[in-house]
């Protein structure tokens, strides 16, 4: 490419807040001067269905979704989801995933399984995962709702993107209420 | 100043900064958000429509009376509004009249992929086609400035990844130089019977080779030359795709894929060795392209199915021979288990459904949420065609059977779907006394596309109160004798509605009566105490899990005997439904 673009990619179940962090996450490279894009499909998917959601940041965004086989960081909320994902992904991409299952509907029927070593499977292929305990470092914070928070925390230490510009993002984005639990959240996730 | 908006949001951003006065839609993914976004601008006068065809209409009217209007729809919903469409053309507006058209290539949300750039052509009005969300905001002025300058609908043509994808835009003021709208007559131009309408249509004839030739020197058809080795028209987000995809190639960007710049065109063709057209669903610019006799290829490389992408461009050229890519390495995607969209922990479509297929129905669905009850456990879903299609496909089947299969006949559609096209079809099926039975899922939403307010929900777009449709007293008054009311959320209840209904050789209407699980504002959804499953008594039977909620999980036994159900606290609502399947007393409220 001629243009250099970090593609990141969300991904997880529909209803777990992936919109807002990607939201935040754009509103963050924009503060920074970039060009940002971000993509993702509402309607039928959000019904509990799979969620990926494209960002891209550069100092030109052509395409709004990314191209398969070129993502460089993976935000992933859910283990199974993230582990469908890594298709999307070029060889070392960073991997942040949520160490958290919600089973899909054959799984809740008791006909398959749900998926095992799916940690070891994504370490195998991509070493640079980070695998976070949202909900319980949620909870610590104050507040289990906070855990994407916790999740995006992590997700920008993985890029170089300002203290100041994150806080000023995560002001932007969040309700005022629940923005001094999420700054705390934010930067718990960030020392990890 | 800048900002972050979705190309809805922009279009909307863009009609308000155009000085447009009324915006009216009906919601459709992926178009819903822009009258969302647009009820924030207090200087239109902005609302639902009951269907396509209606909001058209208004926003017709609305310019008649000499007012920049807005109407927005999904692709599908341009069939709906294909009438006034096609005459509106001729008569041409006396204010801006705006209609956003949002495709969905791959069928992210829809039930075909038509293409709506051939409506343009069909209806002879010029269809522009934004790129990205500042894209969105220009062409939106731009398209109400040429309905003016040209006398005539303009098209806005946007997709999913346009429609829900992000880019920063430059806001803009709201214009405020615009005539104040009054009523002129001028009937002549607006009254299209024969003999005026004979008038009209060699203006509209003009009118588009005036705007092609417009479209030769306009800004928004622009020539990128690079390399002259490929040369690529495209247009929207296609655009973007073929950049990425082919960095070094000569591009022809349109911003007006109807009509087209033939002598631009001529030009572009004449700076490059090979041409090309690159375009989602149909080849709509190519097939135009070649009759002006220019070689040019497109489908025989070019996927004609699903959406276009910078590496599916890039594999049909190095399929074609026509570039060299080095080969990426990536993980092979597996078999996993899929995870489908399902209906959310609580619906009060569920108990339907199971009931539906206890009951061996054949059932006619319709658009929306319940359209779901096709997926396994409830499998509970035969037809599903478009808006309304329940109810008449269900009238249409009964006359071609024997009389015991006509009472397996029941069309499912909800308060929103019913209240678009579903009431003309239930007068079909009085008047003709087809003996079917119609369920009407009235959940007091229009929830599919995200809780969109109807016109019996009682809430106007603005969140005003407003007048509700009574749908039980609607159906009555088309003719339907036999209309009862069922909570869905009773199964025995519901079941024997079902059997007794079915079971009458006349046409006959049940209502459910419980509010989507989602509305959770204005006191319109209750939750329930949250259940739980007494582990001691389960049997591990799984006729909890027939229903296929959420919220329940089979869990095996570690030591190989028998499994148990276990409900998830935080996703159960308390509906119920599953306590009323549970044999064994296992389910049980929880503190």
């Amino acid at each position: 490419m001629s243009y250099a673009v970090t593609n990141i990619l969300l991904v997880g179940v529909g209803g777990q807040g992936i919109l807002l962090a990607s939201e935040i996450l754009s509103e963050a490279f924009m503060l920074a001067g970039f060009e940002v894009k971000k993509s993702e499909i509402h309607g039928m998917s959000q019904r509990g269905g799979s969620v990926v959601s494209h960002v891209r940041f550069g100092s030109q965004v052509l395409s709004p979704v990314v191209p398969e086989g070129e993502g460089d960081l993976l935000f992933g909320f859910e283990l199974l989801e993230t582990y469908r994902a890594l298709p999307l992904l070029k060889p070392g991409a960073k991997v942040v995933v949520n160490d958290y299952r919600i089973p899909p509907p054959s799984v809740l029927l008791g006909q398959v399984p749900y998926p095992d070593d799916l940690l070891a499977r994504i370490r195998s292929r991509f070493p640079e995962v980070l695998p976070v305990d949202g909900q319980g470092l949620a909870q610590a914070a104050g507040d289990l709702r906070a855990a994407n928070t916790v999740l995006l925390g992590a997700v920008s230490r993985r890029l170089s993107i300002a203290d100041e510009v994150w806080r000023q993002a995560l002001e932007r984005m969040l309700p005022r209420k629940a923005l001094e639990i999420n700054l705390q959240a934010f930067a718990k996730g960030r020392t990890l | 100043m800048k900002e972050i908006l979705s190309g809805n949001e922009a279009i909307a951003r863009g009609a308000f900064e155009a000085g447009c006065r009324v915006a009216s839609a009906y919601p459709g993914t992926p178009s819903t958000e822009i009258l969302e976004t647009i009820t924030r601008y207090r200087d239109i006068n902005s609302s639902w429509a009951p269907n396509e065809k209606v909001a058209l209409e208004v926003a017709i009217g609305a310019s008649f009376g000499g007012a920049r209007a807005l109407v927005c729809m999904k692709h599908v919903g341009v069939n709906v509004a294909a009438d006034p469409l096609f005459t509106a053309s001729y008569t041409g507006v006396k204010a801006g009249l705006v209609l956003v058209a949002a495709d969905d290539p791959e069928m992210h949300s829809s039930q075909n992929e038509q293409d709506s750039r051939n409506y343009a052509r069909f209806a002879k009005v010029p269809m522009l086609e934004p790129g990205d969300s500042q894209e969105c905001s220009e062409f939106t002025r731009l398209a109400f400035d040429l309905s003016e300058q040209f006398d005539t609908p303009v098209m806005l043509r946007s997709c999913t990844r346009i429609s829900h994808g992000k880019s920063i835009v430059e806001l803009g003021e709201r214009r405020n130089d615009l005539p104040p709208p009054r009523l002129v007559k001028d009937a002549a131009k607006l009254v299209m019977l024969p003999g005026n309408a004979k008038v009209r249509h060699p203006l509209v004839e003009e009118r588009t080779v005036k705007v092609s030739a417009f479209g030769d020197t306009a800004a928004f058809n622009r020539m990128e030359l690079r390399s002259s080795e490929i040369g690529v028209i495209c247009a929207g987000v296609t655009y973007q795709y073929v950049r990425e995809a082919l960095p070094e190639a000569s591009v022809l960007k349109l911003g007006m894929v109807w009509p087209l710049p033939e002598n631009l065109i001529r030009q572009f063709a004449a700076a490059v060795d090979q041409l090309f057209v690159v375009e989602e669903l149909d080849p709509f610019i190519e097939e135009q392209v070649k009759a002006l006799g220019i070689a040019t290829r497109g489908k025989e490389l070019i996927p004609r199915c699903g959406e276009l992408s910078p590496g599916r461009i890039r594999d049909s050229f190095a399929t074609a021979g026509v570039i060299v890519v080095p080969k990426v390495v990536t993980v092979a995607p597996e078999a996993l288990p899929p995870r489908p969209p399902n209906m959310c922990p609580g619906c009060p479509h569920r108990g339907l459904f199971y009931q539906l297929n206890r009951a061996n129905a054949y059932v006619t669905g319709d658009i929306g949420c319940y359209t779901l009850g096709f997926m396994p456990p409830l499998n509970a879903m035969d037809t599903c065609v478009c808006m309304g299609a329940s109810i008449s496909i269900g009238s249409g089947i009964v006359r071609a059977l024997p009389a015991e299969e006509q009472k397996r006949v029941v069309a499912v559609i909800g308060d929103s779907t019913f209240l678009h096209t579903g009431v003309n079809s239930l007068m079909e099926m009085a008047w003709n006394r087809a003996p079917a039975t119609v369920v009407i899922l009235d959940n007091r939403i229009t929830a599919m596309t995200g809780r969109q307010e109807n016109p019996a929900s009682g809430f106007t777009l603005n969140g005003e109160p407003a007048s509700e449709v009574n749908i039980p007293e609607l159906c009555r008054v088309l003719g339907i004798k036999n209309v009862r009311l069922v909570d869905p959320y009773d199964l025995e209840a519901t079941r024997q509605a079902l059997d007794e209904e079915m079971n009458r050789p006349e046409p006959s209407v049940i209502v459910t009566n419980r509010p989507c699980c989602l509305i959770k504002g204005g006191g319109r959804f209750e939750k329930g105490m949250v259940l739980e499953v007494d582990q001691g008594r389960c049997t591990g039977c799984k006729a909890c899990l027939r229903i296929g909620c959420p919220a329940i999980e089979w869990k095996p036994d570690p030591e190989g005997n028998t499994g148990k159900a276990f409900i998830d606290p935080s996703l159960c609502t308390g509906c119920t439904v599953c306590q009323q399947l549970c044999r064994f007393s296992a389910i049980g409220g929880k503190r």
